[in-house]
């Protein structure tokens, strides 16, 4: 600071050492902007994302054959039975529905908290949410026996004049991630509406033209209409927040309302929607990474969102392993014969013990290596600790479910489970639906949602120009950040 | 495109383009200090403070969604109490339904509130915008597509009491539009 306090123009964040890193780098126009994330749906496909499509459309097909297979022979083709009657179906549906939390905490929870990183990331991690839950819905609706009687969980007048029994986790279940993937859709299409705007002013085709223009239902940007589209925005964020804690909550409920050891602890509310956050990042950085790379986003998609995700990541990582060594303590200090048991058999003696190790060491022990920034900043060693993560806590869900129920209160009722070659690739297959919805996502929609990032360039700010002539006049050029104050309430 | 308008044809208004987001800021606050009243400033995201220099007021969604959270929160009591006590009680896991067992319709109570105030938030918010409308006279116009891309406009249409052809231009000019165009009605 050449002539310090006698600039009294200047804004208290202005002071030198408290200036932050650029969400945008490159000092980019709105233009640019436009052209680099338009730029991605309008031109062909680089080759990579061929090599991709081609083997998850294939592995789809694996999807819609196992479950053809399923459905014409019937749940037989699965591996569980007595004891262990929630195998892997189970296990791959808490997997999925928690990795669609981390898209939901980004767009509704660091909006809330004004983390305004966020607005690089939050479209595809959106897209991540819905199509992991849609994964995730195919595993109940099959376990349930007969898929045909799926309408049974809806509350409908029946001719049998049954109803549902609302006292049931199950149900509460069903609500609970029907609500989740409905919000989350609203939520979304509500962000891309400016966004198809864009798209449909920019369209050269006949199809094009009609396709977005329909979808962008007339969308004219104005000041009259964007006063009640942030409204519902942050409306919809409000809604989003308690909701996304509450999904993976009730999907705890489903094992701590039982008396199953292993199950019945109080602790699996948050614990599961810490894990579920910690394997959502993981897996969006899974998929941005190579993303931003094929198509050329590192400005948007800085190395700041991936340092900010790497300290998500470790931050929920080392709360699920506090929840990990809790639950050995209770179990240990609760002197509850049958839970000590339970746990003793999880981590020591049980045939399923290498799993728990698997999972303490890809959950626990490999985020902390982003404790330090040199890790952060790599690249490689976020990407190969985000596939742990993602490991980890398919792990985990195993963890949880058939070890808890291969042991029941009897000896007469243990029964080890083993997964059928259906079940295998049917697991396999849904990767493939995954991969497929994201590479047409990332084909047919803006993968970075484009009026938000423009919302967060400096000279977004309405004061930006009066401020970088205040600042010329007295100490040379220089730019203020969004949301400082209008240069003239400073006095 | 001329402003002495010979057809008889009523145009849809002006449209005026200006530099930045800072221009467009005070060129709004200028035009609502003028008194107009059927006017917008189009941009490619929201301007922070927009609705101040624009001299708006509070968006009232939250009041339709409020009733949208009401309604889902009711529809799930009666959903749930009317089906479990006059339609077909259960009493399984030794809980009957009644006061003591509360707690347990509190999920599904929980996420119909939020889903019925969801849709209250998309319907509420399209009918606030009086959208979808694929066909509008601004699409008709060449300035206009810049909205959606880089372009800080600002529309005042024709029907607004102060709008008079030459002198709305004129008043446009002197607030520091760079490029004005006249939109057919």
């Amino acid at each position: 600071m050449a002539n310090g306090t006698t600039d009294q123009a200047l804004h208290p964040s202005e002071a030198e050492g408290v200036a932050r890193e650029p969400l945008v780098l490159n000092n980019r126009s709105f233009s640019w902007i436009t052209e680099r994330i338009c730029g991605i749906v309008e031109n062909r496909q680089p080759l990579g994302w061929w090599f991709l499509f081609i083997p998850s459309v294939l592995l789809a097909g694996v999807l819609i054959g196992t479950l053809v297979y399923l459905v014409s022979t019937g749940v037989g083709v699965w591996g569980n039975n007595q004891p262990v009657a929630w195998g892997w179906a189970i296990v791959n549906f808490v997997f999925w529905i928690g990795i669609g939390h981390a898209g939901t905490l980004i767009s509704a929870i660091l909006f809330l908290t004004r983390q305004k990183w966020r607005t690089s990331v939050n479209r595809s991690a959106e897209a991540m949410t819905l199509f992991a839950v849609v994964c995730a819905g195919i595993f109940p609706g099959f376990h349930v026996g007969r898929f045909w009687m799926v309408w049974f969980l809806a509350p409908v007048p029946n001719a049998n004049a049954i109803w549902q029994n609302f006292k049931s986790p199950l149900l509460w279940d069903v609500f609970a991630v029907s609500t989740y993937f409905t919000v989350s859709v609203i939520f979304w299409y509500i962000g891309l509406i400016p966004d198809l705007a864009t798209l449909r002013d920019r369209a050269r085709t006949k199809v094009r033209k009609v396709l977005y223009g329909f979808f962008a239902l007339g969308w004219r940007g104005g000041n009259r209409q964007w006063q009640h589209y942030e409204m519902a925005y942050l409306l919809l964020a409000a809604l989003s927040t308690p909701l996304v804690l509450s999904v993976h909550s009730v999907v705890s409920f489903d094992f701590a309302t039982s008396v199953v050891p292993g199950w019945h602890t109080t602790i699996f509310p948050p614990y599961f929607v810490a894990g579920a956050i910690f394997g959502g990042f993981a897996m969006v950085l899974t998929l941005m990474l190579p993303c931003r790379l094929i198509y050329g986003l590192q400005d948007m998609f800085t190395m700041k969102h991936i340092d900010n995700m790497a300290k998500i990541i470790l931050l929920t990582g080392t709360i699920v392993g506090y929840a990990y060594i809790m639950e050995l303590f209770i179990s240990y200090y609760g002197a509850n014969k049958y839970e000590s048991d339970a746990f003793y058999l999880r981590i020591l003696a049980g045939p399923y013990r290498y799993y728990y190790y698997c999972m303490f060491f890809c959950n626990v022990i490999a985020p902390q290596i982003f404790w330090f920034e040199k890790a952060r900043k790599n690249l490689w060693i976020v990407f190969i600790v985000a596939n742990f993560v993602n490991a980890g806590m398919w792990f985990e869900r195993f963890v949880i479910i058939p070890t808890s129920i291969s042991v029941d209160f009897l000896p007469a009722q243990w029964g080890i489970y083993h997964p059928s070659i259906t079940e295998k690739l049917m697991f396999l297959g849904t990767f493939g639906l995954f991969m497929t919805l994201f590479l047409l996502f990332l084909r047919f929609l803006p993968v970075i949602a484009i009026a938000e990032v423009k919302g967060v360039l400096p000279q977004a700010d309405p004061h930006y120009h009066d401020w970088k002539k205040i600042k010329e006049g007295r100490r040379g050029p220089g730019f203020p950040r969004p949301g400082s104050p209008d240069p003239s309430d400073v006095k | 495109m001329s402003t002495t308008a010979t057809s008889t044809k009523q145009p849809f208004g002006f449209v005026a383009e200006f530099e930045s987001a800072t221009d467009l800021y005070h060129a709004a606050e200028k035009v609502r200090d003028a008194g107009f009243k059927r006017w917008d400033v189009h941009t490619p995201f929201p301007v922070h403070g927009m609705d101040h220099a624009m001299g708006m007021r509070k968006s009232w969604l939250s009041g339709v969604v409020l009733g949208g959270g009401l309604t889902g929160f009711l529809t799930a009591l009666v959903l749930q109490f009317f089906t479990q006590v006059n339609l077909y009680p259960t009493v399984v896991q030794g809980k009957p339904t009644n006061l003591n067992t509360v707690p347990a319709f509190f999920p599904v109570t929980f996420e119909l509130t939020i889903l019925f105030s969801a849709f209250a938030t998309l319907f509420g918010l399209l009918i606030f915008l009086f959208l979808p409308r694929w066909n509008h006279p601004l699409f008709e116009s060449g300035l206009f597509k810049k909205f959606s891309d880089d372009g800080f406009l600002l529309v005042i249409e024709s029907k607004d009491p102060k709008f008079r052809a030459e002198k709305t231009r004129e008043f446009l000019e002197s607030i520091g539009a760079k490029a004005i165009e006249l939109v057919e009605g």
